[in-house]
């Protein structure tokens, strides 16, 4: 759809991208590139910088400066073309509690701008490829957690989005329902979708393709998750972490 | 299509959520009921006592108009009207009504005539009703009495002119009304975005191509339609329980009502964006609506006699245009064309929060 | 482990909520000193035993004692000697460390001297020293945890009740908060917690996998991987979406996992699995190595 796209297969690409909040830098010259089909993680811990990093990226705050591209839009002057482009999922806000699982559906579609009948067929296309059929008038409330977390999926994916942002998404979940919520994932980028993690839960951070670790308003490491773990002699994404904040802390 | 998924949405919370809006319907019902009889400015069956000096039968049928108006009951008659003071001391009688000796020979020969009416003062507010009571009662007598084509010597009472049955429930519902739909329907939107801001379901929102002002009219319709329905429930009872007049067109009062609830609406819409939590919301909401339209709306204390500056701020509350809007055509039968300038205001006063609203919401995540 | 008797003890413990089974028979037994970890996703049951042995709900089958006490009968000999961090800890937002501390003193009675002995040991033991006049709010998620389990050690107790104390908070503090918990175990206290995290098992000395009110397996870590009965191989390389496919129709393949650019396959049969992915799809014995099963592959395994 888009010839830059096509072109260099790039998705998600940003240039120096700074934003300060008064003095404090929350985000400093973020350089990133995330190309088609990949699960890419952008990992840290609370107030490293990676919400207000997301939020540039999905056109809800204005860089101070540096550029970026999402999709091919420019993330400062074509902020409300990306909207219709990406899918934001966080399993714990997503969702209506007290609307029934269809018409969470039909609320994500018609935000979206989704005519009755695409409407109509998206949710039934969702609720298929969620297994959730059965459970298509309950209220969400009552789903347990690891369906929820489907749903919430399934609501990002209305509108046949490019990018799909998650956000923590699988904490807390029973560890069949969120080996199947990677398994749609795999799936996803298989087809195509760029999937965009964020977590500071480093067990989700194993199932990325590439990961770049953010502290203190600066990505430290960026790269593919073998190879890092090869170059700092690590086993877990975890260990990982630990050894590259607390060199960036002592540097 | 866009605007119409969030007004569902909305709907649905609305619906769902069913003791809160049992408790929305209910409590302008409860309201109206508890200050519409609580706050009841009538005294009725106030005991007076009588010194007939003249013993005609003029002055026994003007005792007599007193003794049948459902305000007055004659208790004690005396001879002498110095016993009065006595009948208060003992609390036996609020007023006495002295008819002078030549009262009967005066009123036949079409002469001037004056009777003395004391009233126990301790309680203002009963003496002024008493007054004006009396006042309108011998004001009724001099008309029967004087001969067709002259001009009756009533005394005009302007308070009193659109109602002259002195019904204290006309000058209560309207304002009461007032009050209860500027707080109901603040308190509604109050919380409608700072709940999504609470439960973290508006930043799913903001992702969405939805604009701005898709969210915030999609968020006052369906509160419109529920503070409507207040409207009529509480005008409803007013004129079905409370015998308030309707002098005025239905339609002239509804549509007021809607611009009305509009402001109302879109200043609660305002404070939730503004507002982190509900509960500050909430209470930043009954703040701004209950106080100032119970005081300075001209619905407990008159405008005019307020010090300059307050009645400067009383132009700048909604409930004191509606309330000028509501007894006009409850009371006066008052029309488009006396209330427009009311109207525009009150919709002016709404577009105004609306905006502030909108443009408060718009600035970016920060 | 100690012969002497056990710090927590549950025998056969059931619960059950109107129309659900929150725990149907737990047996555990925590000794003195030691890190005990329940392990298991939200609405597996932790929640609802660990306020069982905190006397802080009732329970429907069995019986429990903690520190030799029935929890039952003797809650007050018990409630002195425990320290409860529940799983939302609220901390008052609008004190200080400082006050916070001193509040949670008061409420345990702790006496004035040694109030001030314990408030200077564990400040340096939570590193919370520099923000002592700091208010709660404007701590981190990580600072928040260490200033709560600072209110719940602060009548030194000898057991602790920790639930989700790790739960949405970032690497770092995580590590350190379990380092914390390590040194209270070498003082003696017995510290049983929970966790969703699978990988946070290795930091326990013995742990009990809970899943819908019932215990799967229960061991030290190593133990417990050893229950998995099948092994894994895991391939790298990119695209292996399609392979995967692919892999899973092999006869000797039990499941099929891709975590990004790397594939696990379970497989009850080492060798036959070699042979079958180098005959059919063509990969070389030395691009496919044997990898140590996972907490969660276990906890997967036990499930089927």
């Amino acid at each position: 759809m888009n010839a830059v796209i096509e072109d260099s297969n790039i998705v998600v690409e940003t240039h120096d991208l700074t934003r300060k909040f008064g003095k404090f830098v929350a985000v400093d010259k973020l350089n990133i590139a995330v190309k088609r089909g990949e699960i890419f993680g952008f990992l840290g811990a609370n107030g490293a910088g990676k919400t207000t990093a997301i939020r540039m990226l999905c056109g809800l705050l204005e860089p101070t400066s540096g550029t970026g591209t999402v999709a091919g839009f420019d993330i400062v002057k074509q902020a409300e073309r990306i909207k219709s482009r990406i899918g934001y999922m966080s399993q714990k806000f997503s969702l209506y509690n007290d609307l029934k699982v269809e018409e969470n559906l039909e609320f994500y579609g018609g935000v979206y701008g989704l005519d009755s009948r695409a409407l109509k067929q998206h949710i039934h296309e969702t609720l298929e490829r969620m297994n959730l059929q059965h459970v298509r008038t309950k209220m969400t409330a009552e789903l347990p957690l690891g369906w929820k977390q489907k749903l919430a999926l399934g609501a990002a994916l209305m509108h046949n989005p490019d990018i799909i942002f998650l956000d923590e998404a699988t904490g807390g979940v029973d560890p069949v329902a969120r080996r199947d919520f990677w398994d749609m994932i795999h799936d996803l980028a298989a087809h195509g979708k760029t999937i965009f993690v964020t977590t500071h839960y480093m067990d989700e951070a194993e199932y990325c393709h590439k990961i770049s670790i953010m502290h203190q308003s600066r990505v430290l490491i960026q790269g593919k998750v073998g190879d890092l773990k090869v170059q700092t002699g690590m086993k877990t994404v975890e260990e990982l972490f630990k050894h590259v904040v607390t060199q960036g802390d002592s540097a | 299509m866009r605007l119409r998924a969030i007004i569902l949405k909305e709907f649905l919370h609305i619906f769902r959520d069913s003791r809160t809006l049992f408790l929305v319907l209910l409590m302008p019902v409860f309201m109206i009921f508890l200050y519409g009889w609580a706050v009841n400015l009538d005294a009725k069956n106030i005991q007076i006592a009588v010194a007939d000096l003249d013993q005609s039968p003029a002055s026994r049928y003007f005792i007599d108009k007193f003794a049948q108006s459902k305000y007055f009951q004659v208790t004690q008659y005396v001879t002498q009207p110095d016993e009065f003071e006595d009948l208060f001391r003992r609390y036996e009688v609020r007023a006495g009504i002295t008819v002078p000796a030549d009262f009967g020979k005066s009123i036949g020969n079409e002469f001037a005539t004056s009777v003395q009416l004391i009233v126990d003062g301790y309680d203002g507010n009963t003496a002024q009703t008493v007054l004006n009571y009396a006042r309108a009662i011998v004001a009724q007598y001099n008309t029967e009495l004087l001969p067709q084509g002259f001009e009756a010597p009533i005394e005009v009472i302007p308070r009193f002119l659109y109602n002259p049955s002195l019904e204290s429930g006309n000058f209560i519902v309207p304002g009461l009304a007032a009050v209860i739909l500027m707080m109901i329907s603040a308190l509604l939107t109050s919380v409608s975005i700072v709940r999504e801001k609470e439960t973290g379901t508006l930043e799913q929102i903001l992702v969405t191509p939805v604009h701005v002002i898709e969210t915030i009219v999609g968020k006052v319709i369906p509160y419109v339609f529920l503070a409507f329905m207040d409207g009529m429930l509480t005008i409803g009872i007013g004129v079905l329980v409370f015998d308030v007049q309707f002098e005025g067109a239905a339609w002239v009062l509804l549509t007021n009502t809607l611009v009305y609830l509009y402001s109302a609406l879109a200043l609660g819409l305002l404070i939730s964006t503004l507002a982190s939590t509900q509960q500050a919301a909430m209470a930043t909401a009954l703040m701004l609506t209950l106080l100032p339209s119970i005081m300075l709306s001209g619905f407990m204390f008159p405008i005019a006699g307020m010090p300059l500056i307050l009645q400067v701020i009383t132009r700048l509350i909604p409930a004191t245009y509606f309330l000028e809007i509501i007894r006009g055509v409850l009371l006066k039968g008052t029309g488009y064309a006396e209330l427009y300038h009311n109207t525009l205001i009150l919709f002016g006063i709404g577009t105004l929060f609306l905006l502030l609203a909108i443009r408060k919401f718009k600035v970016r995540l920060g | 482990m100690s012969t002497s008797s056990p710090m927590i003890a549950a025998n056969d413990i059931k619960k059950t909520y109107k129309d659900t089974d929150a725990l149907r028979g737990i047996n555990l037994s925590v000794s003195r000193g030691e890190i005990f970890g329940l392990i298991g996703p939200d609405g597996a049951g932790k929640t609802s035993l660990m306020r069982i042995l905190c006397c802080l709900m009732s329970f429907d089958g069995g019986t429990a004692t903690v520190a030799g006490f029935d929890v039952e009968k003797q809650s007050g000999e018990i409630k002195k000697r425990l320290g409860y961090m529940p799983q939302r800890f609220s901390l008052y937002p609008d004190l200080s460390v400082g006050e916070n501390i001193r509040f949670f003193a008061s409420l345990f009675g702790v006496e004035r001297d040694a109030y001030q002995t314990r408030f200077a040991e564990l400040m340096q033991f939570s590193k919370l020293e520099p923000f002592i006049n700091r208010r709660a709010a404007a701590l981190s998620g990580g600072m928040k945890q260490k200033l709560a389990l600072s209110c719940t050690l602060i009548h030194t107790p000898e057991i602790l009740i920790l639930d989700e104390p790790t739960t949405g908070v970032d690497p770092i503090s995580r590590f350190e908060f379990w380092e914390m918990l390590r040194k209270l175990a070498r003082q003696g206290v017995t510290i049983l917690v929970s966790t969703p995290y699978m990988d946070e098992a290795d930091k326990c000395d013995r742990v009990a996998l809970i899943h819908k009110g019932n215990i799967l397996a229960v061991g030290t870590p190593s133990e417990i991987t050893q229950e998995f009965k099948h092994s894994v191989l895991e391939i790298e390389g990119a695209n292996l979406f399609d392979l995967r496919r692919d892999a899973e129709t092999l006869p000797s393949v039990v499941e099929v996992h891709l975590y990004g650019d790397r594939m696990h396959i379970v497989t009850s049969d080492i060798f036959r699995c070699q042979g079958e992915l180098q005959a059919k799809l063509g990969i070389s014995l030395e691009s496919v190595r044997k990898v140590a099963p996972s907490i969660e592959d276990t906890f997967i395994s036990l499930l089927k």
